[in-house]
């Protein structure tokens, strides 16, 4: 058996709902009792506009859902500035020396142009959180979700700890970027991508698989978001994508008969579309995942369905 | 905001309307760009925006940062290299030309340090392994070099009367402020205390500070290790003589971008993040006085049959049980379809009762994927079109 999960990190081409699924995941995690850390990294409050709740930013770990199965989804918006500050404190000690490094620049400096080390710093701080089970300590969560960058930045965001590496020679830095690769790269840790059924998304997923095999990072599941499916078979959407279909609705007239096998011609294309980039991606030979499109919007209600869904399809490492 | 457009607001009357046009054939408009958050189809937007007014007449070069090539298919240029390379298929009729080019951030980065310092210094800079790790590693180095090559396209265009449009397409930002802010941060980050500490650790202010500077020397070797410190040191010494220069230029971009011959436009698609987001670009380019033109919401579903969703899954439900599926189906499929132009249609009322001073203009969702030259006219037309 495959050892549970306790780091899932989501990726996605921007558009594809990559935030919606992560919070998703973490709903359908949130199983009786459970508790789910989902967090952000691009300083965004894409998570608190998810659930509707004040920022995150700066509030450290809120609680953010209770979900219908009875787990308690927590968010956190991770800040590269507060997570070196707090590094430097539980490390060292130093959290005044992290307050005149502040003042002096250099907080700015290390976070924002220090090759990698931005990276290193947020990425340490979902290690030091999926950490606490491991090390029985207090607020230990049973699994950590990560809405990670985009696909196109995903290689880079999860290898810059190597990058750190090939940096520092020798050096705390090194060792922490040591061991947070060592999680990333662990049986416990899995990679997602999220996509549409659309020609550019899958083909950035594609590229983001290959980029990734290099850092060793395992790639759970392939998820296919906002997917319009059909009862119908392949002749029948053919046809009816071929706009020679004549459609008899009782009750409505001749045009609107005509007006409804026109839009459904467009519809059934597309479908078809789907499927040759659905056949695309089972060439990855990666688990896929298919959410069909929701036309009300994405709301709480709609987050839980997802979560719903996403148990349904795969076995969800619930308790 | 004038009275009449309060009112027009309140009444629900229709939002202003981005004339592309009207910009595009202004002789005084010399740089178009385009922002928003990822996958509203920015790149898409940029190229029909390049391609109509090189077809107008215009001399366009259209400058795009997005890493996944995907100007270069729509364009069917192949690959596209870091100059500007002639697209050919294009209309020439009224005396337009359209080149296109990526933005390689390396390349950018290591001809800024060729072009600006002694070969001897340079040798050493790119040598540096905390410079090849910035020039090609960080992610942030992509918003500095884009505005580092949208100066010198400007530059190159001024002189040799090459282009007279230059259209850019902005990185896929970690945030909306990325792009704007990087001028900015790279000046104050540069001019900052830090950088001169380590280049004169015995100089200045900081000498005064006493506990609290040797507090700072230990904190920075037991964090970063004393390698790195050195390191840094001598990529910053070696580039020092460079500094003043990117200042120079970054300053000189900004105000470029401020100025009447730029112009943003702001692209959505009619889903929430994408419109909270366009939201924040609009007020973040409000507050900094940098002209905006207004937005762009791409892949709006219509449909030309009135028929209710309810009405229609009424129907599908009448029909359930009979032979009829590719009815059942198509009924449930106009019911899904008219749910979504609902939720789109809410949201960006949402949006325009916020913002009712936003001009916008809206390009219908198209049924294949944008992928030529003909598809981005039609792209353009749909841009222009006012309906």
């Amino acid at each position: 058996m495959t050892p549970r999960h306790t780091l899932h990190i989501v990726s996605g081409k921007g558009g594809t709902g990559k935030t919606t699924i992560a919070a998703g995941l973490a709903c359908a995690l949130a199983t009786s009792g459970r508790r789910v850390l989902l967090c952000e990294v691009e300083g965004r409050n894409g998570i608190s506009e998810l659930f509707d709740v004040q920022p995150l930013t700066g509030r450290g770990e809120r609680r953010i859902s209770r979900t219908p199965a009875g787990g308690t989804v927590y968010g956190l918006a991770i800040d590269a500035q507060d997570a070196l500050v707090e590094y430097l404190d539980t490390f060292y000690h130093l959290s005044v020396a992290g307050k005149a490094l502040d003042r002096f620049g250099a907080v700015d400096f290390a976070t924002s142009i220090a090759p990698g080390l931005r990276d290193v710093l947020l990425t340490g701080k979902v290690y030091e959180a999926v950490r606490r089970k491991i090390k029985n300590r207090p607020n230990a969560y049973d699994a950590v979700v990560l809405d990670a960058p985009p696909t196109g930045r995903i290689a880079q965001f999860l290898n810059v700890n190597l990058a750190v590496a090939g940096l520092a020679k020798v050096g705390p830095i090194r060792s922490q970027a040591d061991s947070i690769m060592r999680l990333l790269r662990s049986a416990t840790t899995a990679l997602h991508f999220v996509t549409l059924l659309e020609d550019m998304p899958v083909t950035e997923t594609e590229e983001a698989v290959a980029a990734v095999q290099p850092t060793r990072i395992r790639i759970g599941m392939v998820i296919e978001n906002m997917a319009t499916p059909s009862p119908l078979d392949n002749d029948q959407l053919q046809t009816a994508a071929s706009g020679s279909v004549i459609l008899k609705v009782p009750g409505l007239t001749i045009k609107q008969n005509q007006a409804l096998a026109s839009e459904f011609a467009i519809e059934a294309a597309r479908t078809l579309q789907e499927q040759q980039r659905h056949d695309r991606l089972t060439a990855l030979s990666l688990p896929l995942v298919q959410i069909p499109f929701d036309p009300g919007g994405i709301d709480e209600g709609a987050i839980f369905a997802i979560a719903e869904q996403l148990t349904d399809q795969i076995a969800l490492e619930a308790a | 905001m004038t009275s009449a457009l309060k009112s027009a607001a309140r009444a629900g009357l229709p939002v202003p309307f981005l004339d592309i046009d009207k910009i595009i054939g202004d002789r005084e408009t010399k740089i178009i760009i385009c922002c928003g958050s990822g996958g509203v189809g920015k790149t898409t937007t940029s190229a029909a925006v390049a391609l109509r007014a090189a077809e107008a007449g215009r001399k366009v070069v259209v400058l795009t940062i997005d890493p996944a090539r995907r100007l270069a298919q729509s364009l069917g240029v192949g690959e596209l290299a870091n100059t500007p390379r002639p697209v050919s298929m294009i209309d020439t009729a009224a005396g337009g030309s359209l080149d296109a080019m990526m933005l390689d951030m390396k390349n950018t980065f290591d001809d800024v340090v060729l072009a600006h310092s002694t070969p001897e210094k340079a040798a050493a800079i790119l040598q540096n392994q905390f410079y090849v790790a910035l020039s090609s590693e960080f992610s942030g180095t992509q918003e500095y070099m884009a505005m580092e090559k949208l100066g010198q396209l400007h530059t190159e265009a001024e002189a040799s009367g090459r282009w007279d449009l230059i259209v850019v397409d902005t990185p896929p930002a970690r945030s909306a402020l990325d792009f704007l802010d990087a001028p900015e941060h790279l000046s104050a980050l540069l001019d900052g205390r830090f950088l001169r500490f380590l280049l004169h650790p015995t100089r200045g202010p900081l000498r005064l500070m006493g506990a609290g500077f040797s507090m700072i020397s230990a904190a920075m070797t037991k964090i970063l290790g004393a390698q790195i410190i050195s390191d840094v040191q001598t990529f910053v010494r070696a580039f020092e003589a460079l500094f003043g220069g990117f200042r120079q230029r970054a300053t000189s971009t900004f105000e470029l971008l401020s100025s009447r011959h730029s112009t943003f436009l702001v692209v959505a698609t009619p889903q929430h993040d994408a419109l909270r987001e366009a939201e924040y670009f609009v007020d973040r380019l409000t507050e900094e006085g940098m002209p905006l033109s207004g937005m762009v919401i791409n892949r709006v579903h219509t449909c030309a049959l009135a028929i209710s969703p309810e009405r229609a899954l009424s129907l599908a439900e009448d029909l359930a049980d009979t032979s009829a599926v590719l009815e059942v189906e198509a009924l449930r499929r106009h019911a899904n379809l008219m749910r979504m132009i609902e939720t789109e249609t809410r949201m960006m009322e949402r949006f325009a009762a916020a913002r009712p001073t936003v001009a916008q203009t809206q390009v219908q969702s198209l049924p294949t994927d944008v992928t030529d030259l003909q598809a981005l006219r039609r792209v353009g037309s749909l841009l222009a079109d006012k309906d």
